[in-house]
């Protein structure tokens, strides 16, 4: 079932333990302790979501996740994260040049400040945004309870993790190569493409596919800014939300179905993508 | 000579920093000018009111239990995965990850499910006398569910850098499984450890969606900070929203300094950049 799992039999990195002793009771206990642990807080309950979506058989499921609200927050969230996406690459590659190409005073202030939406509660960055682009916007740009203010929430809560990615492969690229096109008479953007781009283009998709995955289930930050409005800007995480608030848990469960199938889908590309790489590059 | 010229040096570092100022630092700027424009009065009595109080309360006792218990986990999960061979071993690793995949609503959503009435362990929960949904029990689990991976995520680069030498030496001059563990891995890992912690804390703090489903959000019983934050914003008490909001903006930036300082110490393992939100299995090569 798993590929990643049988194309790693011959695990290299450890070497096999003798006699080694583990604390938690040796090794099959510790082993079960952990299994159990992971399945009772998180794997149960995820399989009851999926059991439950499929509860009333498969033309309930099929149902609510083709009615026309569903339909429309789950439209919505797809685009508004792959344009949100887009902006992430284009804004994350630049930044993380600036980062480590350039030198500036407090240079090491605004590298910290870039991981503040990883770390500030999601409530806290809808209503850090309101404050300047709410309706009270001190600058009169109003874009609550519109499909711009989706936007600007996803684009807060993933702003780290393109430039993240990005940062330390940007350290190793070799600048001697860059200067070497430079003084051959290469333009900026021929070497931003053939030189730079190669090599960070893993990076790149690695860190897309974060923030894609961060962006779909996004709730938090939404729920101030954007209004909730069905059919306009309500996400399917609200749309869940809502589902469950109305006492229709299968319903919520059916749209929670497809939101797992697609973070699960991307993260297991990226673990395929990251194995594929680790051993394309042994070779 | 340097690839870009100096002027387009500049614009770059325009761009990038206005991008910046104007996503981040201005709104946030924004939300300490607007929590204090009419004085500190109006956003103390917000914190300090009852309902705040009891907010911050169940915060605390939220992240205090999940922390703990995921800190264990993490220390426990890591030596399963790092130092046993075992078939599905990477599929574990791999599902490690998922409460960083999953939306905070499906979370909440699957608790409910599962321990609500007719949930497959609401039974057990009904025998034992606990009530998990609209209640505490159920909010710590969300909490638990959300910080899970972090601590495992943080442990598991270090356990593979520093390998079992010393650990095998110990077992060869008869130390048990713990004496083991407490002399030799946990010192060489604590740091690792610690930074697994924080992050947690973090993300515990801050969690809004999970809870939001389990807790019913009852003001001043079920309440967290950010359901507070939320409710008062509601109830059109902007100061209150604020003013906790500020509270939680604060404790984020200490767990940023706090990170920021481990890494200059040089955490073992660690990369340049904190892995704040490492999604994948950790299965590089050492």
């Amino acid at each position: 079932m798993n590929p990643a799992n049988t194309a790693a039999a011959p695990a290299p990195s450890t070497p096999p333990k003798v006699g080694l002793r583990l604390p938690f009771g040796g090794e099959p206990l510790m082993r079960g302790m952990v299994l159990t642990w992971l399945s009772v807080i998180v794997l149960i309950p995820l399989a009851a979501v999926v059991v439950r979506s499929t509860d009333e058989g498969m033309g309930t499921f099929w149902n609510a996740i083709t009615e026309p609200e569903a339909i429309a927050a789950i439209k919505l969230t797809l685009i508004a994260s792959l344009v949100i996406v887009a902006i992430n690459i284009v804004f994350g590659v630049l930044i993380a040049w600036v980062m480590v190409r350039d030198e500036f005073r407090g240079k090491q202030i605004v590298n910290s400040v870039i991981d503040l939406p990883f770390a500030l509660p999601t409530i806290v960055a809808g209503l850090t945004l309101l404050t300047l682009y709410g309706s009270k916007s001190p600058i009169g740009v109003d874009v609550t309870y519109t499909k711009i203010a989706v936007g600007l929430a996803l684009l807060f809560v993933t702003l780290p993790f393109v430039i993240r990615a990005v940062q330390p492969v940007l350290h190793e690229v070799d600048k001697e190569m860059e200067e070497a096109a430079a003084s051959l008479g290469a333009s900026n953007i021929r070497i931003f493409r053939s030189i730079m781009l190669p090599n960070l283009t893993p990076a790149i998709v690695t860190g897309a596919a974060l923030a894609f995955a961060r962006a779909i289930g996004e709730f938090g930050s939404l729920v101030l800014i954007t209004g909730n409005i069905p059919f306009d800007t309500q996400v399917a995480s609200v749309y869940i939300f809502a589902r469950i608030q109305q006492d229709n848990p299968t319903a919520a469960a059916a749209v929670s179905v497809l939101l797992l199938v697609v973070s699960v889908v991307v993260l297991f590309a990226l673990s395929l993508f990251g194995y594929w790489r680790s051993r394309h590059e042994r070779a | 000579m340097s690839a870009p010229s100096r002027l387009a040096r500049i614009g770059l570092r325009t761009v990038a920093l206005g991008y910046l100022a104007a996503l981040l630092v201005v709104p946030l700027a924004m939300v300490f000018y607007r929590t204090f424009e009419d004085g500190f009065a109006a956003p103390w009595e917000a914190v300090t009111s009852p309902e705040g109080i009891h907010a911050f309360w169940m915060t605390i006792v939220c992240v205090g239990i999940a922390v703990p218990l995921n800190t264990i986990f993490g220390v426990a999960c890591a030596l399963v995965l790092v130092r046993q061979r075992f078939r599905g071993r990477l599929v574990v690793d791999s599902l490690i990850s998922l409460p960083f995949a999953v939306s905070p609503v499906v979370i909440g959503l699957a608790l409910f499910l599962v321990y609500a009435q007719g949930g497959w362990f609401a039974g057990i929960m009904e025998s034992l006398g606990i009530q998990v949904i609209f209640a505490l029990p159920g909010m710590v689990l969300a909490t638990v569910f959300v910080s899970l991976p972090f601590v495992v995520r943080e442990v598991q680069p270090v356990l593979i850098e520093i390998g079992t030498e010393q650990e095998e030496a110990a077992s060869t001059l008869g130390a048990n499984g713990w004496q083991t563990f407490w002399k030799v891995t946990l010192p060489a890992i604590r740091w690792g450890v610690t930074y697994g912690v924080v992050l947690a804390t973090a993300r515990a703090l801050g969690e809004f969606g999970a809870v939001a489903v389990v807790s019913g959000k009852i003001s001043g019983q079920t309440e967290t900070l950010p359901l507070f934050v939320e409710n008062e914003f509601n109830n059109f008490n902007v100061a209150g929203a604020y003013a906790a909001a500020i509270v939680l903006a604060l404790l984020a930036v200490i767990v940023l300094v706090t990170v920021g300082w481990l890494r200059n110490r040089g955490v073992s393992g660690a990369p340049p950049a904190p892995q704040l939100n490492p999604a994948g299995p950790v299965e590089k090569e050492a």
